[in-house]
């Protein structure tokens, strides 16, 4: 049972979550309007590209519609478990309020890492799971059996690089105490994910890779789908997700150590 | 010398009568040379805040920049220099672009910031334009630097003849004019309903396919074209831009420019009139 622990509090966490948030119903419709909203804009730029040229660096519409789908479905993910944990996190170091999750018998990284549920602003991953479906629908080659497993592990992957990716940068928080621009500035590089990354130049393809998980998160799982993904890639996608974590949980007791309350 | 012996105070006389226009003029220089030196003091900040928002550009300037070459080097006339001359153009122009955001109104109302505004003698819109507009011009001296890097990485195809120089340093202006009146607009529905979030995101939307953000608008469909030209929106957004870059005859250099001054004109009197009807709904919270 002991072995579980660690699932059973986020489980607690976010049934908790859960609760707070159905008290609050109509904001799954805004969040609704606001997804269609950006799935509109992004088909028109696709169809826009697509009405001058007929594949952009040997990727058709269907399979950039699948690009797409991914990019908000990981955004959905992003929004509703990792970004608000984090932005409480940064909010908490500055206001000394991590005390109290410090304070209690679980794993502190833990503990921070789980605390907050926004499930309405799934309403993305319910977006860009039905975009996925429409454009694998669309996709001349079907999705065979070998080419699913390999997209859900790339996307299992890619959410586990982007947590420790968030974890890092807030965990810098316990030094540079103000990252309030932080999030607007992440926000904006996670929109080049629209795109594979292979059309970027190096410098920058080489930032969406290793600074900024992106091509993990998102290209990968896309070439999954396309077909195009060879095992290696997966195989380096698990080897640098183990390291970033190793790194991310190093790097989070170094921070914690610099960490010296503001409260009594 | 002469020593005063009455116990009354000295009385001031009393202030030459200056011209409404003059002090206003006079309120303009003071606040934005004060939100000048204020936004000086932050540039980290505001970097950390101009970097984030280049990646948008920068991705739309690879992505047409790639159809370009998948078409033999060129799509409608226009080369990835050219691209990268209308996106780099456009990392100012979006700036340009930012004013009050019409979200924040709620915040505003429910503060009682206006409690304190209304008992001034000027029209509050005057703060936002003055204040954000001393911003811009920091944002500008800070923005040459990033220019300059991005000019080096994306080889832009420019050589703007002197008055194109011209017509851009003024339409900027104009652009951030228009913007502010029609975002106040926005904001001021709040005054009726706090529902506010989907006309906001329509709003977005429209504006983001028919400025010109996310690809010239020579690129659109001509519908699309012909729609543009009858909206604010394009005036705030592709037509800066192309002043500068896209070797614009004469006639519609000056006429982009007649055209913001209409926008302007227009966006004024509606300001005026819904402010005065929103503030008899406005009551006020203690400040």
């Amino acid at each position: 049972m002991e072995r579980f622990r660690p699932a059973r509090v986020a489980w607690l966490y976010f049934r908790i979550g859960l609760m707070n948030e159905l008290q609050y119903r109509v904001n799954f419709l805004i969040q609704l309007l606001q997804s269609a909203i950006a799935l509109g804009t992004g088909l028109v730029v696709i169809a826009l590209v697509f009405s001058h040229t007929k594949e952009l660096n040997g990727w058709s519409a269907s399979q950039l519609l699948v690009v797409l789908g991914i990019q908000i479905l990981m955004g959905g993910v992003i929004q509703s478990l990792i970004q608000p944990n984090m932005t409480r996190l940064m909010e908490e170091v500055r206001l000394g309020k991590l005390d109290y999750a410090l304070t209690k018998p679980e794993d502190a990284q833990l503990l921070v890492s789980v605390r907050e549920v926004r499930i309405w602003q799934g309403a993305d991953v319910l977006t860009g799971a039905i975009v996925i479906g429409i454009a694998i629908a669309r996709l001349q080659h079907g999705v065979g059996l070998v080419h699913a497993l390999a997209f859900a592990a790339a996307i299992m992957l890619g959410a586990v690089m982007v947590y420790c990716f968030w974890l890092i940068i807030t965990t810098s928080a316990f030094w540079i105490v103000r990252m309030d621009q932080l999030v607007e500035l992440f926000q904006g590089v996670y929109q080049t994910g629209r795109w594979p990354v292979g059309i970027y130049p190096t410098w920058l393809r080489f930032g969406l890779t290793f600074l900024v998980p992106i091509a993990f998160a998102v290209t990968v799982p896309a070439e999954a789908v396309t077909s195009r993904l060879h095992w290696t890639t997966l195989l380096g996608s698990a080897g640098f997700a183990v390291l970033l974590f190793g790194f991310t949980r190093w790097f989070w007791t170094v921070g914690l150590r610099h960490y010296s309350g503001a409260s009594a | 010398m002469t020593t005063r012996t009455s116990l009354e105070p000295p009385v001031a006389p009393p202030p030459p009568e200056v011209s409404r226009l003059r002090s206003l003029l006079d309120f303009y220089l003071t606040s934005t040379r004060l939100a000048i030196i204020r936004n000086f003091q932050y540039r980290v900040a505001n970097y950390f805040y101009m970097i984030g928002m280049l990646a948008e550009p920068i991705m739309l300037l690879v992505v047409w920049s790639a159809v370009a070459r998948s078409r033999g080097g060129s799509v409608d006339g226009l080369t990835p220099g050219d691209f990268a001359a209308y996106f780099i153009v456009w990392t100012l122009v979006r700036q340009m672009n930012i004013a009050f955001t019409p979200a924040a109104w709620e915040w505003r109302i429910r503060e009682g910031q206006l409690s304190g505004w209304l008992l001034r003698p000027i029209h509050p819109i005057n703060y936002d334009l003055a204040d954000i507009g001393g911003w811009k011009v920091a944002v500008i001296v800070m923005w040459l630097p990033i220019a300059a890097v991005l000019t080096v990485i994306f080889h832009p195809t420019l050589h703007p003849r002197l008055v194109d120089v011209l017509v851009f340093a003024v339409a900027i202006w104009g652009a951030y004019a228009i913007r502010s009146l029609a975002l106040w607009l926005l904001g001021m529905v709040t005054f009726w309903t706090t529902r506010v979030g989907a006309i906001f995101e329509t709003y977005f939307a429209a504006e983001l396919i028919l400025s010109g953000r996310i690809v010239p608008l020579k690129l659109m469909p001509a519908w699309v074209q012909r729609l543009a030209n009858f909206l604010p929106f394009k005036w705030t957004f592709g037509y800066p831009i192309e002043s500068l870059v896209g070797r614009l005859p004469i006639a519609q250099l000056v006429g982009g420019l007649a055209a913001q001054a209409l926008w302007i004109a227009v966006g004024s009197g509606l300001v005026a009139l819904l402010w005065r009807r929103a503030i008899r709904r406005f009551s006020s919270v203690g400040n």
